[in-house]
């Protein structure tokens, strides 16, 4: 146990959060935002880190990331100054950006914020997209819900 | 759609109780305060919303018990769970097939329709309880209207909440909150549309019978562009501390077709047999567009209807199919029902077969 402790430990003391973009890493500005092998011209937001680690696990996204460090609520009073949305919006006044991608959660408050950060970036000439909301890979329809399953009809699309 | 088991434990007056169902009329007698009620008000949780008494779940646990309860029922090849611990007594818990889920995804596997005795005022009360009425019916043709329904009031509340705030509220935030509004609003003002004219056409060109026809139109916002006249409504809506604008303030207002008067100006009687005319007509309606009829809870209806239309019900339900749970106090109330109907006395949290 001992290693594993110091190791630990060592993480602990080292880990801070991106001044860039807040993810979480033991060097700063973190891994992700300083490796030149990565597109930054898309930019991809996230409500927290772990949604980050998710879309990170495999590579499947060839961009830089930002996180919010959580979503809008007005019941919890998370407010948008609670949030990285002024470092976002920051980040793409800069310039260098084409596109950014609102990874949200579909839950109220996930796409609340989603829409909310639309509206503030809309001015710069950026492409702004959104996750396909629908059917999971290896889903069966049966199983669906409605609303699913309705989201995934509107988003239906040409087979190529 | 039926329920072959149900199981309570610590529910009300029930210790632990197991009901095998039968697929049509489940008939439960005792006396008054025997915990027929408790049975269908557990039957009611395996819907979206608060059951059919609106109680608050605390409430639902027995007492001298461990604080949480549960309901559990199978569904041909489904298990549905639902109740709450002693550590969270106010929050509900779902199960799926064992897997947590929303309250709002049971629409999904079920659909149920009640009628109580508190309901006999359903007309003449504020337009609350039948807008919640108007739901459940909603519900067993657009399952999604719970989600839909649900997100709407989440997204109004912070609405709410931001409005009132001191100092001008964030209008980029809350555009974004009226956006989903519009999303949301739209989508459950158009699925009880769609019902409210369904079941009002088939309530028309139905034959006068023993139940009166009920005439239904939905009053209040039905359609267009809800964030735009959200927007626009802020500063009253702020000034009012609610908003005034939208679908959560409809209203189903229903006549009497046979007399063309206001279902509230309706003898009591008649105002039942409306209800019993729009509930049965809504499980034929679901019958024929979804395939599957709602279980059906009557909670003390055969002992307020005289004697042919209580046989006129028992017909219409034996004609119509599907699982209904009915409560009376003397078995004599229900000799018309089909003999194959499941009979079971209830004492004091006891359930015994008769």
């Amino acid at each position: 146990m001992g290693p594993l402790l110091r190791a630990l430990e060592a993480v602990n003391e080292r880990l801070e959060s991106c001044a860039i973009c807040g993810n979480v890493d033991t060097i700063n500005p973190c891994g992700i935002c300083v490796d030149p092998r990565r597109d930054a011209r898309a930019l991809c937001v996230v409500e927290e880190v772990s949604d980050l680690w998710a879309l990170d696990r495999s590579r499947l996204f060839p961009g830089k990331f930002h996180v919010l460090g959580g979503r809008l609520s007005a019941l919890e009073g998370i407010r948008p100054e609670d949030l990285g949305i002024d470092t976002l919006v920051r980040r793409i006044e800069v310039g260098g950006i084409d596109e950014v991608v609102l990874a949200m959660n579909a839950t109220l408050e996930g796409q609340t914020t989603a829409h909310y950060i639309a509206e503030r970036i809309e001015r710069f000439p950026v492409r702004i997209t959104q996750l396909a909301h629908g059917l999971p890979v290896g889903g069966e329809l049966d199983y669906l819900d409605e609303g699913t399953l309705a989201q995934a009809l509107r988003a239906r699309r040409p087979v190529s | 759609m039926v329920l072959t088991r149900l199981s309570l434990s610590d529910f009300r007056s029930y210790a632990d109780a197991l009901i095998v169902p039968g697929p049509r009329f489940v008939v439960l007698t005792g006396e008054n305060g025997a915990g027929k009620t408790n049975i269908l008000e557990a039957v009611s949780l395996l819907a979206p919303g608060r059951g059919l008494r609106r109680a608050a779940l605390s409430e639902m646990a027995r007492d001298g018990g461990a604080g949480g309860f549960g309901v559990a029922a199978r569904l041909g090849d489904v298990d549905l769970g639902t109740g709450a611990t002693a550590l969270a007594p106010e929050r509900r818990q779902v199960r799926i097939n064992g897997a947590p889920a929303a309250a709002t995804a049971l629409s999904e596997w079920l659909s149920i329709v009640w009628l109580t005795p508190a309901m006999d005022r359903l007309f003449i009360e504020g337009a609350a309880n039948r807008r919640r009425f108007l739901d459940r019916l909603v519900l067993a043709l657009h399952p999604a209207h719970a989600v839909h329904t649900a997100r709407y009031e989440a997204a109004m509340r912070a609405r709410n909440k931001l409005l009132a705030e001191e100092g001008r509220p964030d209008p980029v935030w809350l555009g974004a909150l009226e956006a989903q509004m519009g999303e949301h609003g739209s989508a459950l003002a158009e699925a009880r549309n769609d019902t409210v004219t369904a079941l009002a056409s088939r309530l028309t060109e139905a034959p006068e019978g023993p139940f009166a026809r009920a005439g239904l139109v939905l009053d209040g916002w039905s359609h267009g562009d809800l964030a735009t006249e959200l927007a626009a409504s802020r500063p009253r809506d702020a000034a009012a501390g609610r908003t005034l604008v939208g679908p959560h303030r409809s209203d189903l207002l229903v006549t009497h077709l046979g007399k063309g008067q206001a279902a509230e100006r309706c003898s009591t009687g008649e105002q039942k047999a409306l209800l019993l005319g729009l509930v049965l007509a809504h499980a034929d309606l679901v019958a024929e567009r979804a395939d599957r009829r709602p279980v059906l809870l009557l909670d003390e209806v055969a002992a307020h209807l005289d004697p042919l239309r209580r046989t006129a019900l028992f017909e219409r339900l034996e004609a119509g199919g599907g699982q209904v749970w009915m409560t009376g106090t003397e078995e004599a109330l229900f000799e018309g029902v089909p003999p194959t109907a499941q009979r079971l006395r209830v004492e004091r949290g006891l359930i015994g077969t008769i």
